[in-house]
């Protein structure tokens, strides 16, 4: 008995031990990596997280270590035994100077860790913004994400992609959050904390990921049925990438003749009502841009690859991938999916 | 049990029930007329559109009488706790009276504001905050009224005694928190917001 | 006792009646006004539920032991978490705490019953139907995808989702109205407990004599009064804003859904504390007993407790770190959030100071308060981390925060009840739990509650949100997942053999007596269940500690207290 109860008390700093351990190696490995861990930061906002939280880890650890260690003492010396005399111990009703100094130090803990954050949150808060930065508008919606890059006039869906920003050439991205309908929260943990999307509430934060490649992240604020699956692909480019990813979606929808049957259901079922695709006369904004949908590498906000198949399936019966997503089964027939599957198949 | 000392000469002075609970009652209703002024204030200026406070007519009557209501109790009050019984009765009378003519003229200026300023609970923001805000005051003066007007039958079928006074006091506490939270919401609407 | 005279007219033979057919049974339990069946209603009634949100929880976790698993639609998983969360904190946490209080409090200063015996089965039913009211709703209504009417927007139900555009079902209005009905119950009992405390009790108890758990009831029912009334403002708000056309948080009109946001929280971070309160008055009654030990500084106990209710009631916005407010008004929040950690604090190092030096019986009431003193420090400490606004930017509405909620909930305030339960079931019935099945309830479930929760706090720093129905499969958190699964099987185990102790215990457990722990406070003085009437001599007391003083004639407490 008397092992285990002291086993509970070694565990949990060895489980911190070693968090922080995991931590340490995974903040080494450079770059994206599939498992959004906040322990692996990417860019300066995270970075400042990661290193403020190892101190307060330290100053927390180390309270838990004494005053787990006093109880756990106290557990072992303090317990009845067998041969007790059968008196009662002595009544200790209390002590000012104790009580005292066990307030003063708690105090003390706080001024420090208080001042340590306040440094933290004005330095991420108001970081001043540099002539550089790249301007993105991010719009909510349930259950996607729409990307505006009000300096390129561009309009896309569910991945973001930005420049590389490194410490010779840095290029911050300052995102401006609004919402179209509920509240989302945009969450990419090796990048940044995350922040709220609320209607009629613009906010704004800053990221300049160092590293090139693909980072995960999903909404992180319950917007209703599928906010599970309202998920985030960030695609730092270098700035070659990054221009001719631009130059890309500046380009009008492609107009292919031998897909025309698939274009024209495109403009006379209900797509154009929700979808635009520049260059055509869908217009409509309540989904996703489809204009450069085959230079997404997912369909549904990451809910689904995007394959032929994929397309396919979500088109017949969106709840194949995620039941009570807004978009409606459509009751096309076979062929009319497989005309529009051709036609989305060309908009690059 | 039989044996713990006594100590005759310790005694411990407690309030009574029933003004602790009353007290209890006012703090936590005055927590819920906290968060609709603070509804109020927070959106004062801020309707998109419709009718804004400028239509408000500033009920200088209505508060005097609601206010007056506050002293006609306590004197109420003063009466029963002397025995007076009748003097009570007249002064209780006068105290509903009082209230009444609050309600009435709140129903006759938000006739106005409903039928010719076009202006109800869901024309805008100004229209919401200021129908929840007085209605839950009205409300509450309705509910003090019903209170008042079970104590008048009792009085007049000849229920109520002079050792009834702590009761009667009971009651007059929320009265006068009724009045109270007047003070604020009008301060609040139509000094303040105008 | 029962054979002194009294002034009380008829004999008094027995504690209560004989008990007739089962009709006149069940009907002195409905109509009854005596604290204590009223206590024992509410206990009953918030095991009952603990046991459904508990299957809801289990349901969860089922979806949740692999990726992309089709246990629960999602429709469903979003009502259950939200029922989930509903029920334990309201038809749960509330009504526990009012029910142990309604049993106990006037038992320990000495009291016959509570000021108000009518308001108080006034309180219990409103909140009994209310609650019925709330689990009605997964049958009133054909709902989404045919999955009942139950709330699915979050304990927290944000605007704008909840307003009829987003949610045009009856789900938002069972949440908003059920819980406006429990709230009129719960001040009830507040109001009641605070007019039994300050005005009921027996000659000699001052304030500084009370019992500390009538002292935390006190302080709970004091900020119970200024907490439960801004949730009922807002909701009324809400049903205004759903049916009268209002625009309180219609962002068209120009309404701030951030307004919500903050009335919620006004509420829901010192209802936290209105429920971890009454569990630190349950551990201040337990550690000493079993530590052979007068509490360690009662007063600077009474003043952090009090001190614990008044600043609770600055830090709501840390729940708001990420909705952009100010970096001033962030830091604000910072400050205040960890200034709540300094009595907080201080309570526990009291606690330690009453074991030092004492003679420690760990029967199961203690080996609960010493779990949950390791686990509330635990959770204290990520409480420490949250309140790191900047982090909290990263753990916000992750796994770790749940992690954290429940080692407050479940790992403090759970085990706390837990111990009440073995410390004062022999009061209540007359008759020991089992300390056998005690031990073994409680290892078990001390192992799931680390297995789930420990594991929990890691899937949430790698990255995964909560209030998500399934997760993809390559973000590295299977594994973690189905271990903290499988620790949530190893707690239910746990909680049936609870349930089972208590049933069998009631017939079959070793008869209790009066004072089967060596206690020290009245409620210890009356009979094993006490009678209707509970004392048959009005105490008078002398001291915090009565039966001490009689225990120990040459040595009481009256000559050292200040």
């Amino acid at each position: 008995m008397q092992r285990r109860r002291s086993l509970s008390s070694v565990r949990s700093p060895i489980s911190w031990l070693s968090c922080l351990s995991a931590g340490a190696h995974v903040a080494f490995a450079q770059g994206p990596q599939t498992t959004p861990s906040i322990l692996a930061p990417e860019s300066t906002p995270a970075h400042e997280i990661y290193g403020l939280s190892l101190f307060v880890l330290l100053i927390t650890g180390t309270i838990f270590v004494v005053v787990a260690g006093l109880l756990t003492y106290a557990i072992i010396k303090f317990r009845a035994r067998g041969t007790d005399d059968q008196h009662e111990p002595a009544q200790v009703y209390g002590s000012v100077q104790v009580e005292l100094a066990w307030t003063v130090i708690p105090v003390l803990i706080v001024v420090v860790l208080f001042l340590t954050t306040a440094r933290i949150i004005f330095a991420i808060q108001d970081a001043p913004k540099p002539k550089s930065a790249l301007d993105v508008t991010v719009v909510g919606h349930q259950f996607w994400w729409e990307f505006r890059y009000p300096k390129y006039g561009i309009v896309t869906a569910n991945e973001l992609h930005v420049p590389v920003s490194t410490a010779a050439q840095s290029e911050p991205v300052y995102l401006r959050l609004l919402s179209a309908d509920v509240d989302h929260s945009f969450w990419v943990p090796q990048l940044g904390g995350k922040t709220d999307l609320i209607p009629n509430h613009p906010n704004e934060m800053w990221i300049d990921p160092r590293h090139t490649g693909l980072y995960l992240g999903q909404c992180a604020q319950f917007c209703g049925i599928e906010h599970a699956m309202m998920l985030l692909r960030v695609y730092v480019d270098t700035p070659d990438q990054f221009a001719a990813w631009v130059k890309n979606q500046q380009q009008p929808g492609v107009q292919d003749e031998k897909v025309a049957a698939g274009r024209h259901i495109f403009e006379t079922q209900a797509c154009m009502n929700c979808h635009t695709v520049t260059g055509t006369v869908a217009k409509g904004t309540f989904g996703p841009d489809l204009t450069h949908l085959m230079s997404r590498a997912t369909i549904a906000s990451g809910a689904a690859t995007n394959t032929p198949d994929n397309l396919r399936a979500w088109i017949k019966d969106p709840a194949t991938f995620k039941p009570g997503s807004l978009m409606p089964a459509m009751q096309l027939s076979d062929e009319q999916i497989n005309q529009l599957v051709a036609y989305l198949s060309t908009l690059h | 049990m039989s044996t713990l000392p006594t100590f005759a000469d310790e005694t411990v002075r407690m309030p009574s029930r029933g003004t602790v609970a009353m007290v209890c009652l006012i703090v936590a209703e005055s927590a819920i007329f906290t968060i609709f002024v603070v509804a109020y204030v927070y959106y004062i200026g801020r309707s998109t559109y419709g009718p804004t406070p400028q239509i408000l007519n500033v009920p200088i009557f209505n508060t005097i009488c609601l206010l007056s209501s506050s002293l006609t109790i306590v004197a109420a009050e003063h009466a029963i706790k002397h025995g007076h019984m009748r003097r009570f009765a007249a002064l209780w009378a006068l105290t509903m009276a009082l209230g009444i003519e609050f309600l009435v003229g709140t129903g006759i200026e938000w006739r106005k504001m409903i039928f010719e300023d076009h202006l109800t609970i869901r024309t805008n923001l100004f229209g919401t905050t200021f129908y929840s805000l007085v209605g839950l005051h009205a409300s509450h003066v309705i509910v003090g009224l019903l209170m008042l007007s079970l104590v008048m039958i009792f009085t007049l079928l000849g229920y109520v005694e002079q050792s009834h006074a702590e009761r009667i006091q009971v009651l007059a506490l929320y009265w006068h928190f009724v009045d109270a939270v007047w003070v604020v919401v009008f301060t609040v609407v139509y000094i303040v917001g105008r | 006792m029962a054979d002194q005279s009294l002034p009380i007219s008829g004999p008094l033979t027995e504690a209560y009646p004989t008990r007739g057919t089962f009709l006149e049974w069940l009907h002195s339990w409905v109509v009854t006004v005596d604290h204590k069946k009223l206590g024992i209603l509410y206990i009953v009634y918030a095991v009952f539920f603990l046991l459904v949100a508990g299957a809801e929880a289990m349901a969860m976790r089922i979806q949740l032991a692999v990726p992309n698993n089709h246990f629960l639609s999602p429709e469903l998983f979003n009502e259950f978490f939200t029922m989930h969360g509903t029920t334990m904190v309201f038809l749960v946490g509330m009504t526990i705490i009012f029910g142990i209080g309604n049993y106990l409090v006037p038992l320990m200063i000495g009291a016959r019953d509570m000021a108000f015996p009518r308001l108080n089965a006034f309180s219990f039913w409103l909140s009994a139907f209310g609650g019925l009211l709330l689990y009605f709703s997964f049958v009133g209504g054909f709902g989404l995808y045919g999955m009942g009417s139950a709330p699915d927007v979050t304990w927290w139900a944000y605007a704008p989702l909840t307003a009829k555009a987003f949610t045009p079902g009856h789900n938002t209005d069972y949440w908003a109205l059920s819980l406006i009905v429990m709230g009129f119950g719960t001040l009830g009992a507040a109001i009641n407990t605070l007019a039994t405390a300050f005005s009921m009790r027996c000659r000699g108890m001052t304030l500084l004599r009370m019992p500390l758990f009538v002292w935390l009831m006190i302080v709970t029912s004091a900020l119970t009064l200024i907490t439960i009334t801004p949730l009922t403002a807002a909701q009324v708000m809400l049903i205004i804003d759903r049916y009268l056309g209002g625009h309180f948080f219609d962002a068209q009109a120009g309404g701030a859904p951030i307004v919500w946001m903050h009335f919620f929280w006004v509420f829901g971070h010192p209802e936290v504390y209105v429920l971890i309160l009454p569990a630190f008055g349950i551990a201040s009654e337990v550690i000493p007993v079993f530590s052979r030990k007068a509490i360690f500084g009662y007063p600077a106990m009474v003043a952090a407790s009090v001190g614990i209710a008044f600043v609770s009631t600055t830090v709501w916005a840390h729940h708001m770190f990420t909705v952009g407010m100010t970096s001033v008004g962030n830091t604000f929040f910072v400050l205040s959030t960890m200034m709540v950690g300094i009595p907080t604090g201080i309570k526990i190092f009291n606690w330690i100071a009453t074991m030092w030096g004492g003679k420690i019986r760990f029967a199961t009431p203690m080996l609960f308060c010493t779990a949950f003193l390791f686990q509330f420090l635990c959770a204290g400490l990520t409480g420490i981390m949250l309140s790191i606004a900047p982090w909290d930017w990263q753990l916000h509405n992750s796994y770790f925060v749940i992690a954290h909620f429940h080692y407050t909930l479940t790992g403090s305030f759970l085990f706390c009840m837990f111990a009440a339960f073995y410390y004062w079931y022999p009061k209540v019935t007359g008759r020991m739990l089992s300390e056998k099945l005690g031990k073994w309830h409680f290892w078990l479930f001390f192992l799931g509650f680390h297995l789930t929760f420990d594991t929990m706090h890691f899937v949430g720093i790698l990255g995964m949100p909560r209030s998500i129905y399934t997760y993809e499969a390559d973000r590295g958190w299977n594994t973690l997942n189905f271990w903290i699964s499988m620790g949530g099987f190893v707690q239910a185990i746990a909680i049936l053999i609870f349930a089972w102790n208590m049933i069998d215990s009631y017939r079959r457990g070793k008869e209790a007596g009066n004072d089967p722990w060596d206690a020290w406070t009245l409620e210890w003085s009356t009979p094993s269940p006490p009678p209707a009437y509970n004392f048959a001599e009005d105490p008078v007391v002398r001291s915090r500690r009565p039966l001490w003083d009689i225990k120990h004639p040459n040595d009481p407490d009256w000559k050292y207290e200040r």
